[in-house]
């Protein structure tokens, strides 16, 4: 059963013993090549935002983030993470909770209509909007008339994201609580609790953690996407930049150092993402340990 | 309360889960489902719990037509297969939980609820336990706490699916014996679905025979053991040994050998026997008449009885099982002719066998 | 809706679906819809004209290639990576393990700057290729580079479970009946982890066909030369040119569908043959 549940793989361990075993210059070539490819892919790019962005100062560094473009770029960011990511985590506890708990035909195609998104390229992302909402869009003419704006402004910046972060939670949560199956839900219902009684009392705690990883990879996907907000933001400064977005400017502005420091605001939002994943991913092995194999049997 | 279960039918799909199965459990009763696994056993504790809806056909609660109820008004206690019990609340949390959920005007105040969750554990034994988490508990124990839990809340019913399948042998014993007693002090009306003959037999008032969605039998453990309906309980319930011959003038003809059969046992024409292994007497020698001749194959004498193996006629195997004591004053072993005198013969006509 | 569902005991399946379906509808059918509705009016002609000019197919060439390549090359670099974090222990594991995340979790952006300056000429990187007079950044090399940066979580991710899921027994067995090591990796254990590798593979692909964050930077972005298509849709919408954006986009949109479909299918297959051996 544990093969057939999306587990995030960690450290599983493989214990081994002589028969089994590579002759020793063969795991000292695979360990190295691990380590190179390791720290010049990941390591050097980690470190270089970081290096650029000091490099001409602490001073410049600070200016570089404290200043108006800087701080509504950052505002910008925030804004749109906290309208897509609720909405998204509503929404992905709803497509799990009804998969999940229930039995009807076209499971599987609703399940591959939302993993659309991940698989559509973030500048098509972009497109899809500015053909609705554009001027020359479907909705054009008549958003113009109301003079509402959504293309080049906050509101595309939102529906962008949203779409590109659309699948994260549902994905995390769908097999999750199919693998928890419904049996203590049913003993809720049958003891008498309504609703959302059963689903705050039962459900919300079995998968809080598959919850949180989700929201998590959600919302560093929201706050760093590029693609799809480029299209539709038309690049107005104080008014329409992202901080990726506002990073691309500077750099291409040949302010390096600027650029480097914001992206280094969205490194450590990395890292922060991936030490929370990584504790988040330990819960949810051992929580799924628990279902698969019970303590004390 | 009574369960009155009138002409239930389910089908999944092509499958027919359940076809027209009437039953009465009289108040205060405790009733076995029992059936091979798939014979639709479960199907028909979740429709009785609401937990699942029939296709047609009423289940009637203490004289009330209650097929349309919801499960939450159906005031049932419903113990799960693998307990379901909520993982992420202590022992005592999970018994209080029904009782935490009632509408404010009905719940009790939590003194008293917590008063009550402690005697619940005291009555199954476990109050020692009331600040562990599930996942510390053993087997035994969490279906125990699944018991308390239902009976929280005063169920008029109570429904347990496969209660002891996900235990040990020696557990299951115990905690079986430990049921009947819990179920002689409170007199709850029970149904309980189990695959386990020596289970049903064991524990219940009355037993349901269940196969592929149909009633074959109802009654009490004895009679269905000794007097079985249908050739399908005959074949379920304990081991038996089947023989395929015709009946002519009284006498059944297996093989070259006649045995005979009581004046109401059976009508001419070709049909099928079921002896027990216990029900055997046997005389060494060929020379017996209505008897079947047979010879001794393989012996394994451990514990009480003797189980001999034995050849009949073409080759075909009989059980046989006798007290080690009477067997050894035979001073038979394998290789010796016997005769073997059934003391009871069950006679079906051969075309029940297909139904 | 009900009437199509198995019964269940559980509420909330109708406002669940309901709310479901109305956001799918709303945030991913009708505006991908938009993008056929759009092509469908274009015409077959102008359609074609805008789809096979020399510039697109050549920014095919580049996206379809360079992503080919950085999948395959990811796939072997990945399985080494799945391999040592399965069944070594060594300093720094951890932080491996974790950080291997990291093309999924940096934002794409600066990725790309952080890339364009290390294999830049003057770059730490480019500064030790240069007298070996190879070329990265600005060049399709530098496209290469940023595919297989993004797309090497995807196969460690997925041979990595799969790998630490094989019994040691079955190894074992091999070697006692007289495998050497190698034998044993291609006979038994390849085998067992090939459709996780090709699964990845295609996930991998799937994301570098569409990428766009972290290659513009460091691509150079000469038309005909290192312009990738998603680049391309941005310039045509730059120059007002919807309806070109548009059928180009279309066929990307298609080329990821079916994508995704066989990558459905692979993971179909991954899971049925896991139900069958456990």
């Amino acid at each position: 059963m544990s093969a057939t549940i999306a587990l995030h793989a960690g450290s599983l361990e493989h214990a081994e013993t002589a028969s089994t075993r590579e002759p020793a210059w063969v795991r000292v070539v695979l360990i190295s090549i691990a380590l190179t490819f390791f720290a010049v892919f990941l390591l050097l790019p980690l470190g270089t935002v970081f290096a650029e962005g000091l490099r001409k100062g602490w001073a410049a560094y600070v200016a570089a983030l404290v200043n108006d473009d800087a701080w509504d770029a950052i505002k910008l960011t925030l804004i749109t993470a906290a309208i897509a990511v609720p909405l998204n985590l509503v929404f992905g506890v709803a497509a799990a909770w009804s998969i999940a708990k229930f039995e009807f035909p076209g499971k599987r195609l609703l399940i591959t209509f939302i993993d659309l998104p991940f698989s559509v390229s973030p500048v098509i992302s972009g497109l899809i909007y500015v053909l609705l909402f554009g001027a020359q869009g479907w909705f054009g003419p008549w958003l113009q008339e109301h003079d509402i704006r959504i293309i080049f402004a906050v509101p595309g910046i939102v529906l962008a994201t949203i779409f590109v972060t659309f699948p994260f939670v549902a994905r995390e949560l769908i097999p999750l609580m199919e693998a928890q199956g419904s049996e203590e839900e049913e003993a809720a219902v049958v003891l008498g609790a309504s609703g959302w009684q059963v689903f705050w009392y039962t459900t919300l705690p079995n998968i809080k953690w598959g919850l949180l990883y989700g929201v998590i990879l959600c919302n560093a996907r929201a706050m760093g996407e590029f693609g799809a907000v480029s299209v539709v933001s038309g690049h107005i400064r104080g008014q329409t930049n992202t901080m990726p977005l506002y990073v691309e400017i500077l750099y291409n502005e040949y302010n390096y150092a600027a650029a480097f420091a914001v992206a280094s605001l969205l490194a450590l939002l990395a890292i922060v993402t991936l030490a929370l994943k990584t504790l988040v991913e330990r819960q949810t092995r051992r929580q799924l340990q628990e279902i698969i194999e019970p303590s004390g049997e | 309360m009574s369960i009155a279960i009138r002409n239930i039918s389910k089908q999944f799909g092509a499958f027919k889960a359940l076809d027209d199965v009437s039953i009465d459990v009289p108040s205060g009763e405790l009733v076995a489902l029992l059936g091979p696994s798939g014979c639709g056993k479960t199907t028909l504790l979740r429709i009785i719990a609401g937990l699942d809806f029939a296709d047609s056909g009423q289940i009637v609660l203490d004289g009330d037509d209650a097929s349309a109820r919801h499960v939450r008004e159906r005031h049932v206690g419903f113990v799960f297969q693998h307990y379901a019990l909520f993982r992420h609340m202590s022992i005592a949390d999970n018994v209080a939980f029904g009782l935490r959920v009632k509408p404010r005007r009905e719940r009790l105040a939590e003194a008293d609820i917590k008063r009550r969750v402690k005697r619940l554990l005291e009555l199954v034994q476990l109050d020692w336990l009331a600040d562990r988490y599930p996942s510390q508990l053993s087997g035994g124990q969490r279906q125990r706490i699944a018991l308390a839990r239902a009976l929280a809340v005063d169920p008029k019913v109570l429904l347990l699916d496969e209660p002891f399948g996900a235990l040990d042998a020696k557990v299951r014993k115990e905690l079986r014996r430990w049921l009947r007693q819990l179920h002689d002090e409170i007199h709850v009306t029970s149904v309980f679905v189990t695959h386990d003959q020596e289970e049903a037999l064991e524990v219940s008032d009355r037993v349901v025979v269940i196969n592929k969605g149909k009633v074959e039998q109802i009654g009490t453990p004895e009679s269905v053991y000794d007097h079985p309906a249908t050739p399908f309980v005959a074949n379920f319930l304990g081991s038996v040994n089947l023989f395929h011959g015709r009946v002519e003038d009284g006498h059944l003809h297996v093989g070259n050998d006649a045995l005979a059969l009581g004046a109401s046992e059976g009508s001419d024409g070709k049909a099928v026997a079921f002896v027990r292994p216990h029900e055997f007497d046997l005389v060494p020698g060929w020379d017996e008449q209505g008897a079947l001749a047979a010879r001794i194959v393989r012996v394994v004498s451990v514990g009480p009885s003797a189980q001999i193996e034995l050849a009949h006629g073409d080759g075909k195997l009989i059980e046989v099982s006798l007290g080690r004591d009477a067997f050894r004053l035979l001073g038979l072993s394998e290789g010796d002719r016997v005769s073997l005198r059934p003391r009871h013969i069950r006679v079906f006509p051969t075309d029940a066998l297909a139904a | 809706m009900t009437s199509v569902k198995r019964y269940s005991p559980l509420p909330g399946f109708r406002l669940a679906m309901g709310y479901t379906l109305v956001y799918l509808t709303l945030i991913v059918l009708i505006p991908l819809a938009a993008v056929g509705t759009k092509t469908l009016t274009m015409g077959w002609e102008a359609f074609w004209a805008a789809v096979s000019s020399p510039r697109v197919v050549a920014s095919y060439q580049l996206s379809f290639g360079a992503s080919l390549l950085a999948a395959a090359i990811n796939v072997v670099f990945g399985l080494i990576f799945a391999w040592v974090l399965v069944r070594y222990r060594f300093p720094g594991k951890g932080l491996i393990d974790s950080l291997v995340d990291l093309p999924f979790a940096l934002p794409t952006a600066v990725a790309g700057i952080a890339l364009a300056t290390i294999y830049s000429e003057n770059g730490p990187v480019g500064k030790l290729l240069e007298p070996w007079g190879i070329e990265i950044a600005y060049t399709p090399n530098g496209v290469l580079l940023a595919l297989v940066f993004i797309g090497l979580p995807f196969v460690v991710r997925t041979v990595q479970p799969v790998l630490g899921d094989l019994e040691k027994e079955v190894e074992e067995a091999a070697a006692g009946l007289g495998a050497s090591r190698w034998q044993t990796f291609l006979r038994i254990i390849l085998p067992h982890i090939a459709p996780a590798l090709l699964t990845g593979f295609a996930m991998a692909f799937a994301r570098a066909v569409g990428e766009y964050g972290s290659v513009i930077f460091i691509a150079g972005n000469v038309p005909m030369v290192s312009e990738i298509t998603p680049l391309l849709i941005i310039t045509k919408l730059e120059q007002y040119d919807y309806a070109g954006a548009t059928a180009v986009a279309s066929v990307m949109l298609v080329f990821s569908f079916v994508l995704l479909l066989i990558i459905n299918g692979l993971q179909g297959w991954m899971q049925n043959r896991h139900a069958k051996g456990a």
